[in-house]
């Protein structure tokens, strides 16, 4: 029993310790906290284009290390948001950022939910509207 | 009748997207750079620090710039092609070693043949962030305008080069 309690508690520790060793660049880039929001907002969006589904937050692959330094770099100097965006996207495509910007590119991809969406409900709407009309099991029971 | 037309419509229409989905590398992400003026650049060259390598080199002829690192199994899978090609001396090979270091890149060179003009040493990858490069080895077709009109992700084979890349050089004028 006892051996079963303190495998948990480590199990459980390990769980508490995890999402901390993930994180691969959590040191202090910037005194301003302001550019250390903006930088960490940037990183936790830009996709590792080596190691395709993790953030160049989250990778420990050398171009994410690279694309981190450019980024400091950049807000160093001054650049905007977009700036830095705009730098990545002429470099690597819009498949660079996680949330891409919406241009007739990437049209399709912004409205492809909302368009789902619509077309669900309205294959709801019809069917409920449909069964709505019908007489309840109830009803025709007592009504017969 | 229609309500079991539009979910079989739409099912055929979904099955041949999916299918074509299957068969692309997700991998291979095309190139912003593609029809675009190639990045400028200058850096040290890899066997001679004193001398820099970079876009001036490559101006006015059709050139092929190619992304490798002694890190790369790829790179040395398509060694020996590129030996090939450089002894065809269709066009002049550019290196651009990517991250990497230089004793062991002089080294390959030595050991396994240098196919390569000259080799520009990236070793903090900035350069390598301009071209987009993301994993080695790429190779880029730059025509004699300095505009990027292909690039290829992957090891080069002979197969590929001769699908891809030599219609293109043809098309340039460049005898072959």
């Amino acid at each position: 029993m006892r051996v079963r309690i303190s495998l948990i508690v480590m199990l459980m520790s390990m769980l508490a310790v995890a999402p901390v060793s993930n994180a691969i660049d959590t040191g202090q880039a910037f005194d301003d906290p302001e550019l250390q929001a903006r930088y960490e907002k940037i990183i936790a969006e830009v996709r590792c284009l080596k190691c395709q589904n993790q953030t160049i937050k989250d990778s420990n692959a050398f171009l994410a290390g690279d694309l981190r330094r450019e980024i400091r770099r950049m807000l160093d100097e001054g650049l905007s948001d977009e700036e830095i965006a705009e730098f990545l996207v002429t470099r690597y495509g819009e498949f660079a950022l996680y949330r891409p910007r919406l241009t007739g590119k990437t049209l399709v991809l912004w409205l492809a939910p909302v368009l789902l969406l619509l077309g669900g409900a309205t294959v709801l709407w019809r069917v409920i509207s449909r069964r709505m009309a019908m007489p309840l099991d109830d009803d025709s029971l007592e009504g017969g | 009748m229609t309500r079991y037309l539009v979910p079989l419509v739409a099912f055929a229409i979904l099955i041949p997207v999916l299918m074509i989905g299957l068969t692309r590398d997700p991998r291979e992400l095309p190139s912003p750079l593609l029809q675009q003026a190639a990045p400028q650049f200058e850096l040290p060259s890899l066997l001679d620090p004193a001398r820099t390598v970079g876009s001036k080199d490559f101006d006015n002829q059709m050139t092929l710039l190619n992304v490798w690192a002694t890190w790369c199994p790829g790179c040395r899978q398509e060694h020996d092609f590129l030996l090939q090609l450089a002894r065809e001396a269709v066009l002049p090979i550019y290196g651009l070693n990517w991250r990497d270091n230089r004793p062991e890149a002089t080294r390959w060179l030595e050991v396994l043949g240098n196919p390569y003009v000259a080799s520009a040493f990236d070793e903090e990858g900035r350069v390598g962030i301009d071209w987009g490069v993301y994993g080695a080895p790429e190779t880029f077709l730059i025509d004699a305008n300095g505009i990027v009109v292909h690039k290829h992700i992957a090891p080069l084979t002979r197969e590929i080069w001769e699908r891809d890349f030599v219609p293109l050089i043809r098309a340039a004028g460049v005898v072959q």
